[in-house]
């Protein structure tokens, strides 16, 4: 597959502050790449970088091989993570004036089918639910018949209904052959969406891969966890590559079974203990040694 | 094009939509001009004033009524009679008696005409009687609306209710729209910065436009002003007078990102220009440092020659100075925001 976008080298300062510290990747035609990161980690500027919005301090983007210009603007549907609605405009005024400026917009009809908009079309944008905004914000992205979509965290604030229609429409635009990039920080949605995942901290790129792979190369087997009120204090010898947390210990296995018995045989009250698959969410402590300060 | 109109019906839609402002726009400056009209209309006078010009007989019975008031005009002085009919016709005077001529000026449109030739007339007849020499008076009727108050504050109030629409309508309007990134969002679009804030100074324009000749005629249609000018040379010079305004705001709008420090900015130019621009009160009388000042605000442009048409008559030609000072102004204003705008 062909690359629609290079991501060179790109640093970005704001003061003090290195928002974006040196990152580099590309997106191959048609794929979902999904920006992962608490916040604050840089996920914005970098997509707004890519969307030509922000100019970097360094570095450079490449649309089809091509410095960005005025031709990637018809091209490319953005969402922005914070953005007000022009006051006092109904649903299918803000598309329609949307559309007046694209030299080939999509049809009206379609926009609204595509993002189940026809229940609101007589709605005032400030009377719009949480989901209903970001399907309104998603309708004016896709409005040029982007082959590049940016949506920065498009789901946050969303309830679980909401995020997951929001996430058959994202499926959906992807299918018609949208090259689509995201930011967010819920790991779960990245898994879902993303046929690639980068995951970025303090303005560095950390990891860049399919989630599964990813996963697969961190980890060997299933997670084991087993709660305690004070691990700390436990002065006995653990199976090698237990990891202590402030209230539990976690460990992986490989075979199950044989794990178990080992700790019984240290003497351990095995109450509460859980098992699971690693997910994404499980690698980003792994990688920052944090959770997601979310 | 197809952006530019989507964009000023966008802006117009919101306008109308947002009734408060929308109220706000038309019934502050109507509210105004009725209260000045009310509050300064002019108290029924007990006395008549009439003028008289050159040598006036001491002996006329006339002259020692002691219920009118008499002033002397020496036309040796520079005073002409021309101005002295004028004040006639404005209704600053009652009658004016020509002693030179003798002739004596009536206001038709004056209803104290009557009365006060009846009362002429009938000292002249005593006089006669009486053996006095009273040579013959020729009445000249003239005609004239009176120049009240509100004639001449209406221009000033509608001026100074443009300069707030102008202002805030497309500054705060404007800094709003950069603060929560709706301008951020059409900076991704292709539409050009010029495109979008022209749309937004034609919404406007239009806008300011339709209200000022609402309020106008809305006022109007109770209080009859003075209107001796055409209605287009008032068109003209309200379309010019907007424009003007209009590129004051895009000025504060082309770069602020809050909208405090707009409003207080806009604040802070557009108290001093309705004081200084003579919206209530005349700048005859005014410090000369004053009146010297007044020259660089476009509110005084608007006001002078609104007044000029309406109660002088005066034609495009004699405003003209007027046009070109309110030109000149928003070829400044709009080439200096061009110059300094920020879509973020
Ligand atoms: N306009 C700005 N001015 C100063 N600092 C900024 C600005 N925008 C972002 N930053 C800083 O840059 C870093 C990255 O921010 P951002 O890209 O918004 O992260 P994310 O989207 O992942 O939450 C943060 O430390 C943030 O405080
Ligand atoms: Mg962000």
């Amino acid at each position: 597959m062909q690359n629609i976008l290079e991501v060179q080298d790109l640093v970005k300062h704001y003061r003090q502050v290195c928002a974006v510290d040196g990152i580099s990747f590309s997106l191959a035609e048609g794929m979902c790449f999904g920006l992962l990161g608490p916040n604050g980690a840089g996920k914005t500027t970098t997509i707004e970088i890519m969307e030509g919005i922000l100019k970097p301090d360094r570095g450079q983007i490449l649309y089809r091989g091509r410095p960005i210009d005025s031709e990637f603007k018809k091209r490319a549907g953005i969402q922005f993570q914070n953005t007000s609605l022009p006051d006092h405009l109904t649903v299918s005024e803000t598309i329609r004036l949307f559309q007046s400026f694209y030299p080939e917009p999509r049809p009206f009809n379609e926009i609204v089918e595509i993002c189940s908009l026809s229940d609101i079309l007589s709605r005032d944008n400030k009377k719009l639910s949480g989901g209903q905004r970001q399907r309104l914000l998603l309708a004016i992205a896709i409005v040029p018949q982007p082959d590049l979509v940016f949506l920065d965290e498009p789901t946050t604030g969303l309830d679980p209904q909401a995020r997951r229609n929001f996430w058959d429409l994202i499926r959906r635009i992807q299918t018609e052959g949208a090259t689509i990039v995201l930011t967010t920080h819920y790991m779960d949605e990245a898994h879902m969406l993303c046929d690639q995942i980068g995951i970025m901290d303090h303005g560095k790129m950390l990891e860049i891969d399919a989630p599964q792979a990813m996963l697969d190369r961190h980890f060997e087997g299933v997670l084991v966890r087993i709660p305690f009120d004070e691990p700390k204090r436990i002065d006995f010898p653990l199976p090698e590559g237990t990891v202590v947390r402030n209230d539990a210990i976690e460990l992986t296995s490989t075979r199950l079974d044989e794990t178990v018995r080992r700790l019984i045989t240290l003497g351990l009250s095995l109450d509460g203990l859980s098992v699971h698959k690693p997910t994404l969410e499980d690698l980003f402590i792994k990688l920052t040694g944090n959770t997601l300060r979310a | 094009m197809k952006s530019f109109i989507a964009l000023v019906r966008a802006r117009t839609l919101e306008f109308v939509r947002d009734r408060g402002t929308f109220f706000w726009n038309l019934l502050f400056p109507m509210i105004l001009v009725f209260g000045f009209a009310l509050a300064l209309s002019d108290p029924s006078p007990t006395v008549f004033t009439v003028a008289l010009a050159g040598d006036a007989p001491v002996e006329l019975d006339f002259i020692s009524i002691e219920q009118i008031d008499f002033v002397r005009y020496d036309l040796e002085s520079g005073e002409t009679m021309a101005s002295v009919v004028e004040r006639v016709r404005r209704h600053e005077l009652d009658m004016a008696i020509d002693f030179e001529q003798q002739q004596f000026f009536l206001n038709t449109e004056n209803h104290t005409s009557p009365l006060i030739r009846r009362i002429f007339e009938d000292s002249v007849l005593r006089d006669r009687m009486n053996g006095i020499e009273v040579p013959v008076f020729v009445e000249r009727e003239i005609s004239g609306q009176p120049i009240r108050y509100v004639d001449w504050v209406v221009p000033g109030v509608i001026g100074m209710n443009m300069l707030f629409s102008c202002l805030f309508g497309v500054g705060f309007v404007l800094v709003r729209y950069r603060k929560n990134g709706v301008l951020k969002r059409l900076k991704a679009t292709p539409v050009s910065a010029f495109t979008f804030v022209s749309a937004q100074a034609a919404s406007r324009l239009m806008i300011v436009l339709a209200t000022s000749i609402f309020v106008f005629a809305g006022t109007n249609a109770f209080l009859n002003f003075t209107m001796e000018g055409s209605y287009l040379s008032l068109l003209i010079v309200t379309t010019l007078a907007i424009i003007c305004m209009i590129s004051i705001g895009l000025l504060f709008a082309s770069r602020l990102k809050s909208e405090e420090l707009a409003g207080g900015l806009m604040n802070l130019v557009s108290f001093p220009m309705i004081i200084g621009s003579g919206v209530f009160f005349s700048l005859e009388t005014a410090p000369e440092a004053l009146r010297i000042a007044s020259r660089v605000l476009p509110l005084t442009h608007f006001v002078e020659a609104s007044r000029a048409v309406m109660i002088e008559g005066a034609g495009i030609v004699a405003i003209l100075p007027n046009l070109l000072a309110l030109s000149a102004f928003s070829i400044v204003f709009v080439a200096a925001s061009a110059l300094v705008f920020r879509w973020d």
